[in-house]
């Protein structure tokens, strides 16, 4: 079976690659990209572990095709720290104790981040909402919540500082 | 202080929460977990699997997959070992079939490809001709006249004559005349409870990478709980020498015990030797659910008298566990601990493991456990309402404590039960107001923890930091507390510290990381080793100084002279022993192993509030606490941690998961869309409260933390969504559609 060519950009960065019509875009970030950040856990769109953004948009990556990627944006974990500097979320997660195994914290940064930049301001339930795709089998979420209010709220009053 | 001091209180690092070593590593995506791993050369394997609950294998013709592009092995039960008696053999059965499917999800064959597209599409054309036969996936089923039998012959000696076939293996204990304690009772209630088989619900899947050649020699990476077990399944199961085969464990992306066992690892390792390169296996979620260890099912009968003043008189139960189409339920631990939280004169239990056509169980979190809590506390609760008793009081009155002899046997020694009721009962929650459709519930938990055997090594750098190593792969944030133990026995900052998870090649032989024994055992192992090294290090101040050994204490990270050298040298920091080892005796090396036996039992108290909606059936978990006796929490945010995870995952256990099957003995929901673990929208904040009973078996106090945290939320869900619905429920889970049965039971 001929393989598809595409163009596309990941974490910024212009990528080339071929993939076979059926492969998942996580599968080529994965196996073809060794971007291993996002993580299979269903394959069904039902565990948010492979969550990246497409434009900006939060997706499940075990849902869209490589070939789909064509002259898009995509976005994962491995993009979300500034060089040395973690994003405020990632530092947060560890100080709160927000992870265990660790297997959901890639996708559950990758669509948090999203979250913060759509709604600064979040209530309890609406991260609980937000969340409700990214299964964490560890926790029981307490910590993550936690987490990502503390860092809602360091964010507004840092942009507070700033205006 | 001698090797042997306990310490329990003033300590300088333990008890402090730490940012975690792997923390940057896991939020950045860097952390490799097993299916993280890349070889040159890699093979890709799938398995194939069978359609059928029960079926008698005919022929596998595997001409059709072979043929296709890229495809480069195939293997079947002819590539293992056929010489395998006892429990290998039933790994290997279960790994691969023989000749016969015994569940739906069995594995038949495998294959290696050059891409995962190309291995998938070869084992659909694996073609196996099967002669399917009668099935049975229910326990109670499965233990009746008639009921098709799994294997014949595979009972063992303990099962009494005239059962079933099915039933493999019996559990009698217990101590006093529970019939002349019934006469005593006031109130006797007994019921019947059943629960469901769910599964651990890791979001990782089983992943393994392997390398294995014609020499025999092989190197094996894959998410597990305990690699050195690994080891030494595989390499019986391929006829290898054990030490031939390295294991590295991954980082591993949760367990709760269905980790502790092997489903692909074999499998790749035959790939692997067959096409001489490296094969690549990760199970799909839908292979998680169907061909990994999910729990046991379970059929209760329970009975409880008490006096009108509480006290209970006499406590009887039968746990009857399915554990799948091989021996091994966990019956007699869902028997030992049902009524190990209560100082009884007389007390009977009885386990039957039952096989079934389901895949083998595996552990799951305190495994037993939980189901027999839910039936036993249930009943207490029932007997409380009827007699207008208050369930804490009532619990308080029987509740076992130092000097009890346990319902399974031995006396306890120090143990923290009746701490975590009055902490229970001190807690605003439990006196807080109710809102109309709702319930309140409480239910104790027992678990016992273990030791097994254990092997750390703990290496000083020349400018006085640190290396562990130690061989219990961190589920949970493990390694922070290995270095925050090392840390203050050491005297030296924890950031000073680094502890690795080794390979096999590395370390002694180191159980699994179950039966909550990471924390007491490795750690215990820890500690040893530290003080081991400390004891190097005042020999080397020692020498120095030309004074006796005896003669040096250790404080504060420095070798400092004492009794009658006290005052004569300045302190020695480490850094500065450490800097000449080379040339003062060499390297410095603490290490310690052995198989602890002092782990100590714990206990828990869980309040619950739930609301019902009459209208629906739904059930909201509104307000929930976590009372948990830690012995010493050494990190306490991790140990809150696995509070709150113990309980979710007893909340879905509760109200959603199952495994359902089809009439056709083949599982219906075998993906997370049906089979429904609990999402951040499902749960309220769960708050915990830290009870510290001090482990006198461990040198820090640790008691095992990660299992007891199980074992009461079944039951105290099933109490406040009784109280709630103004119904007893009996079966889990306590879905909607059983929610308004009940409902309509009620009216
Ligand atoms: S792997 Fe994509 S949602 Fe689970
Ligand atoms: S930390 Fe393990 S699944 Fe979330």
């Amino acid at each position: 079976m001929s393989k598809i060519h595409v163009t596309t950009s990941v974490n910024g960065d212009a990528v080339e690659f071929l993939c076979d019509p059926r492969e998942t875009l996580l599968d080529v970030l994965r196996d073809r990209l060794g971007l291993t950040g996002a993580k299979e856990g269903c394959g069904t769109g039902d565990c948010g572990a492979c969550t990246i953004t497409l434009d900006g948009r939060v997706v499940c990556s075990c849902l869209v095709l490589g070939a789909e990627a064509e002259g898009r944006e995509v976005g994962t974990i491995e993009g979300i720290a500034n060089g040395e500097e973690l994003h405020p979320l990632q530092r947060k997660f560890i100080e709160h104790a927000a992870l265990q195994c660790g297997i959901c914290t890639p996708g559950i940064l990758v669509a948090t981040k999203a979250l913060l930049e759509k709604n600064p301001d979040p209530t309890e339930t609406e991260v609980r909402y937000w969340l409700a795709g990214n299964l964490c089998r560890c926790t029981g979420y307490d910590k993550i919540i936690r987490a990502v209010m503390d860092t809602a709220a360091e964010l507004r009053s840092e942009s507070k500082e700033l205006s | 202080m001698s090797l042997d001091d306990v310490k329990t209180t003033g300590f300088k690092y333990v008890g402090t929460s730490p940012d975690r070593p792997d923390g940057l590593d896991k939020v950045t995506g860097r952390a490799k977990f097993g299916a993280d791993a890349y070889a040159p050369g890699m093979l890709h394997g799938a398995i194939a699997r069978s359609p059928h609950a029960h079926a008698r294998i005919i022929s596998i013709d595997t001409s059709k997959a072979e043929a296709l592009e890229g495809v480069k092995a195939i293997v079947t039960r002819a590539d293992f070992r056929d010489d395998l008696r006892g429990d290998h053999w039933n790994v290997l059965e279960n790994v691969m079939a023989g000749d016969t499917a015994l569940y739906d999800g069995h594995a038949v064959a495998a294959v290696a490809a050059t891409s995962v597209l190309v291995a998938r599409d070869a084992a659909k054309l694996i073609e196996v001709t099967y002669e399917t036969l009668p099935h049975v996936t229910d326990v109670d089923e499965a233990m009746a006249d008639g009921a098709p039998v799994i294997r014949a012959g595979t009972a063992d000696k303990s099962v009494p004559e005239g059962l079933h076939p099915n039933v493999v293996r019996y559990h009698e204990s217990g101590h006093g005349d529970v019939e002349a304690g019934f006469a005593e009772a006031d109130l006797i209630i007994e019921d019947h409870f059943r629960t469901e088989a769910t599964h651990q619900g890791y979001i990782e899947p089983h992943a393994c990478l392997a390398t294995l050649g014609g020499d025999g020699k092989g190197d094996l990476w894959c998410c597990t709980q305990g690699h050195w077990n690994v080891q030494k399944i595989c390499s019986s199961l391929l006829g290898l020498e054990t030490s031939q085969l390295r294991v590295t464990a991954s980082e591993i992306g949760g367990g709760f015990g269905g980790k502790t066992v092997v489903f692909i690892e074999p499998v790749a390792l035959a790939l692997s030797r067959k096409t001489n390169r490296p094969v690549k296996i990760v199970m799909s979620r839908s292979e998680v659910f169907r061909a990994s260890g999910p729990t046991a099912s379970t059929s209760m009968d329970v009975r409880i008298g008490m006096k009108k003043d509480g006290t209970i008189t006499a406590a009887k139960g039968v746990f009857r566990l399915q554990g799948g189409a091989f021996p091994g339920a966990p019956m007699e631990f869902t028997a030992m601990c049902a009524f190990a939280p209560y100082n009884l004169k007389h007390v009977k239990q009885i386990g039957y493991d039952v096989m079934s056509n389901r895949p083998k169980q595996a552990a799951y979190r305190a495994p037993g456990s939980p189901m027999g809590a839910f039936a036993v506390e249930s009943v207490i609760d029932e007997l409380c309402n009827k007699l207008g008793l208050d369930p804490i009081e009532v619990r308080l009155k029987n509740a076992s404590r130092e000097g009890t002899r346990a319902s399974f046997g031995p006396t306890f020694q120090r143990v923290g039960l009746v701490e975590t009721l009055e902490a229970a009962k001190a807690h605003p929650h439990y006196s807080a107001p109710l809102k109309p459709g709702q319930g309140r519930g409480i239910s104790c938990g027992f678990w016992f923890n273990f030791g097994g055997e254990t092997s750390v090594s703990l290496a000083l750098s020349m400018d006085g930091t640190v290396q562990i190593v130690v061989g219990t792969p961190d589920i949970g944030g493990s390694r922070a507390s290995m270095a925050l133990m090392a840390a203050e026995e050491l005297g030296i900052p924890y950031e000073n510290i680094r502890c690795t998870i080794a390979d096999t090649a590395s370390l002694g032989y180191n159980e699994v990381s179950h039966g909550s024994r990471v924390t007491y055992a490795s750690g215990l192992a820890t500690i040893k080793a530290a003080r081991d090294a400390v004891k190097k290090l005042c020999g080397r101040a020692a020498a120095k100084w030309g004074i006796d050994p005896e003669a040096v204490d250790w404080v504060d990270g420095c070798a400092v002279p004492s009794g009658p050298n006290a005052g004569d040298f300045d302190p020695m920091p480490i850094a500065q022993i450490c800097k000449s080892m080379g040339r003062t005796g060499g390297p410095i090396v603490g290490h310690f192993e052995a198989s602890p036996e002092g782990a100590g039992v714990s206990f828990a108290t869980h309040i619950v509030d739930a609301e019902v909606d009459p209208e629906t059936g739904k059930t909201s978990v509104v307000r929930y606490t976590v009372v948990q006796d830690a012995g010493k929490a050494i990190h306490p945010a991790y140990v809150e941690g696995q509070y709150q995870g113990g309980a979710a995952q007893g909340i879905g256990w509760a109200l959603n998961e199952e495994y359902v099957y089809g009439k056709d003995g083949r599982l219906q929901n075998d993906v997370f869309l049906d089979y429904r673990i609990p999402v951040a929208s499902d749960l309220p904040m769960i708050d915990t409260v830290i009870v510290e009973v001090p482990n006198p078996g461990h040198p820090h106090g640790v008691r095992g933390v990660g299992e007891t945290s199980i074992c009461p939320p079944l039951a105290a869900i099933a109490n406040a969504v009784s109280a709630a619905a103004g119904v007893r429920l009996h079966e889990l889970p306590m879905n909607p559609p059983r929610i308004l049965a009940a409902l309509a039971r009620r009216d």
